[in-house]
């Protein structure tokens, strides 16, 4: 339970309840002892980091996560980097050991080619939708008032005199 | 006593929602215009209802009585008198309770303000107010009862959660079920013209205010809680893509859509259906994020199926009403005719492009949401989606919406001119463009989200101005603008606004500055051309909390431009810690800095962040709710409010 209170609680009060435990120092996120010598393999760790999911938390990285779990994680990304790994390889190293659940960008393998294409999909649709409709509006023969009533003729007088 | 007065209030209330939701509904079946009348009275009597059983909720949390299992568990008599006010809705069944008190408050208003509707309409439209409000109230009171006493009351409670005790996130909640609520008042209207049969101009008159209003709310809701979450969480972060959040934005997507189109049909009597169909959706989408945090679905489906009656009873109703008045309209649709004939080229067009990307961008939101479960339940995969699919997905949806939105505002009505709204806008592009460069020229690294950013900020903002400037005619008279309907600068300044969040988006995701290091007290060190120095820590006491105070002075050039002094939190009742950043607001960048803990070589944890253009996210979102309060106090609903005072004054016609 203790882990869970250390991460990044973005929930309403009745949620974050459940999630209270004790708690007595809290590590923040990337801690100075963890960052590398050199700028350019701690930004690629940095990068990575903010694309891996911390286990325990709530939909957040181990790059912002406090718990102990996400810093342990951070320090092996940072091991790989500086045993020569490439970015690929060192997700993959991670994804091999805690499953795809660690990847806050998910692939687009199987079925979830569904997800990636929604927005596409959903749109080239609407747009087709959105095509005839402008057509058949473009085209229509407009409508004679006869819609209206006596008395709403009246009220609408009334109205726009304001 | 007073806590079983407003538990009894709160239940007669559910019995006069029950009233007002059948017998007016009948009466405009059977035309008996008495039955018709009720709906009025029982509107404000479940408004009052509500009210006591609130303000009796209030009272026990206000005089901490903890013999309230309620107050006993998010309470604590130390805690500052805001801090207890807001614990009242710090938690599910007093937000619960905030929830069917607006819900009645619409419902009254849409009685009171409602004086010149058609009867029947009128009717119907507080008969299915007062059904949403019956089904809420039958929540509170089956599986969320706030009235419950425990049978030995406790000397103290157990606090409120720290990360709420906040000014911020005080005032969050009521903005954001506000905007939630409002959006039922649509939906009411939607239901009853769909059993009506009939959507008109004048409907979309009445809807379109509502709409505005309930879209305010969420808007300044959900900028209280992104600039919470900036200050509170310790990282200056401002937008996480959490399930919380996204519930509460798919809802200001689809009522920003609502209020766009509504235009169309008022004006143009066109988009009648996809109009009362965004009604639904708007409101819909409000259950489902309702749904989506109040049964914890996402957060595990074990948890959800372990403990499921709360989560049951919320999509009972998600499925109820929106499959309901899906099903309605599905039967009914056919009978809105649309009238208004108009070109390609035009702004009905273009207020159907930004229905498709506000549409297809909340979507693709609620897709990203609740794909882990959909995953999980139909291939038995678990999987995250969090930021950087938002990011990709999401993104290139308001970059096409900010590239055309300039043009698209300036277009003419039924058939406009391409050609003489882009030379218009020529200049506001050439200035954008040139921003843009400048800041690509300026910036180290070659990454193309600063200078897109910045391009689409100048040009959203510059753009309305065009617009503006173009309302001056041909010999520029500054004076026309004056007379402008109010919805005209309404529309500028929302615009505006959206240029000024993307603005600040641009500049704090592009140009953040971050540092972390041990800090020894007395050496200063450089960030970002700014100098740092840790003059000292010490501990410091609050009223329920104490803490590490970090003393840290920020130099420019050898001058003191800030002294700050972060703390790091702990709240002994609630056992929990948190990071209290200091921040030196400016206009053109914040310093943002956090204190952690001391190192045993000395010295202590200092994270020194530059926040380039920070404050205009927020500062955007205000001048958009701005925007939208001038665009509600225009006069044509101020008219179709009733106010039939005849006034000859008639300023520059609208189009």
């Amino acid at each position: 339970m203790s882990v869970l209170a250390r991460c990044r609680v973005k929930a309403p009060a009745y949620m974050i309840g459940a999630l209270l435990a004790v708690v007595g120092t809290v590590a923040m996120a990337v801690e100075p002892d963890e960052i590398l010598p050199d700028p350019a393999q701690e930004a690629r760790a940095r990068d990575i980091s903010a694309g891996l999911r911390c286990l325990v938390c709530q939909n957040e990285s181990i790059d912002e996560s406090n718990a102990s779990l996400a810093r342990d994680l951070r320090i092996l990304v940072r091991e790989r980097i500086t045993q020569g790994d490439t970015n690929e390889e060192v997700v993959a190293f991670v994804v091999d050991r805690y499953g795809e659940f660690v990847l806050l960008k998910p692939t687009t393998g199987g079925w979830n080619w569904m997800l990636w294409a929604t927005g596409p999909v959903l749109f080239l649709m609407a747009i087709a939708m959105a095509a005839v409709y402008l057509r058949r509006r473009a085209t229509a023969a407009p409508v004679t008032e006869e819609g209206l009533s006596e008395e709403e003729r009246k009220r609408l007088e009334e109205i726009l005199k304001g | 006593m007073i806590t079983e007065l407003g538990h009894f209030a709160l239940i007669l209330s559910f019995f006069v929602a029950t009233i007002q939701m059948i017998v007016p509904m009948a009466g405009a079946f059977l035309r008996k215009p008495r039955w018709m009348a009720v709906a009025e009275p029982a509107a404000t009597a479940q408004f009052a209802l509500v009210g006591i059983a609130f303000a009796a909720l209030t009272y026990a949390f206000v005089t901490s009585d903890f013999s309230l299992q309620l107050v006993y568990s998010n309470s604590h008599s130390a805690k500052p008198m805001l801090y207890k006010i807001s614990g009242v809705w710090g938690n599910h069944e007093g937000s619960m309770l905030l929830w069917c008190l607006i819900l009645a408050l619409f419902g009254a208003m849409a009685a009171w303000f409602g004086g010149n509707l058609p009867p029947s309409l009128k009717a119907r439209v507080l008969s299915v107010q007062a059904a949403v409000g019956v089904a809420f109230l039958a929540f509170t009171l089956f599986t969320s009862n706030p009235f419950l006493r425990m049978a030995v009351a406790p000397m103290d409670g157990t606090d409120l959660n720290p990360l709420l005790q906040d000014p911020g996130l005080a005032f969050h909640p009521p903005f954001l079920y506000l905007g939630y609520v409002g959006l039922s008042i649509c939906f009411s209207f939607a239901v009853a013209a769909l059993i009506e049969g009939r959507v008109d101009a004048a409907w979309a008159r009445w809807v379109r205010p509502w709409t505005l209003a309930a879209w305010i709310f969420l808007t300044i809701g959900i900028a209280l809680g992104s600039w919470w979450a900036y200050y509170e969480l310790g990282w200056g972060g401002f937008w996480f893509w959490d399930p919380v959040e996204n519930a509460s934005f798919m809802p200001w997507l689809f009522a920003a859509a609502l209020l766009h189109s509504a235009i169309v049909v008022e004006k143009r009597e066109a988009l009648k259906s996809w109009t009362v169909l965004l009604a639904i959706l708007a409101f819909g989408f409000s259950l489902i994020g309702t749904f989506i945090v109040r049964s914890g679905v996402l957060t595990s489906v074990h948890a959800f199926a372990n403990d499921p009656e709360r989560g049951v009873f919320i999509l009972g109703i998600l499925v109820f009403f929106t499959g309901g008045a899906l099903t309605l309209f599905a039967a009914r649709a056919n009978v809105m005719e649309a009238k208004g004939v108009f070109g390609v080229v035009s702004r009905e067009s273009a207020l159907v492009v930004n229905n498709i990307l506000l549409a297809v961008s909340s979507l693709v939101v609620f897709v990203g949401t609740i794909w882990p479960l959909v995953a999980e339940m139909a291939f038995d995969r678990k999987l995250s989606v969090g930021a950087p699919f938002f990011d990709m997905a999401f993104t290139p949806f308001m970059v096409v919406l900010g590239l055309i939105l300039p043009v698209g505002a300036m277009i003419g009505w039924k058939r406009g001119k391409l050609d003489r709204v882009v030379r218009a806008l020529v200049p506001a592009f050439v200035l954008a463009v040139a921003v843009a460069g400048l800041i690509w020229a300026m910036q180290t690294e070659r990454s193309l989200l600063g200078p897109v950013g910045v391009f689409l900020g100048t040009w959203l903002v510059a753009g309305a101005l065009t617009d503006l400037w173009s309302r001056t005619g041909q010999k520029r008279e500054i004076s026309r603008l004056w007379r402008l309907p109010r919805a005209e600068w309404g529309k500028a300044v929302a615009h505006a606004g959206l240029g000024i969040t993307m603005l600040g988006v641009a500049g704090l995701t592009a140009w953040d500055v971050e540092d972390i290091r041990v800090a020894q007290p007395g050496q200063p060190y450089d960030v970002g051309g700014f100098e740092i120095e840790l003059v000292d820590v010490q501990r410091v006491q609050g009223p329920n909390w104490f803490a590490t105070q970090g003393d840290i002075i920020v130099r420019k050039d050898g001058a003191e431009i800030a002294r700050l002094y972060p703390e790091k939190r702990d709240y002994p009742v609630a056992k929990m810690p948190t990071t209290e950043a200091a921040i030196d607001y400016r206009i053109m960048r914040d310093i943002y800095l956090v204190i952690g803990d001391a190192q045993d070589g000395g010295g202590w944890v200092v994270r020194t962040y530059i926040k380039p253009l920070a404050n205009w996210i927020w500062a955007g979102c205000i001048i958009m709710s701005l925007g939208g309060l001038l665009s509600l106090t225009d006069r044509r609903y101020r008219v179709a409010a009733g106010a039939r005072k005849s006034s000859k004054l008639q300023g520059v016609p609208a189009e």
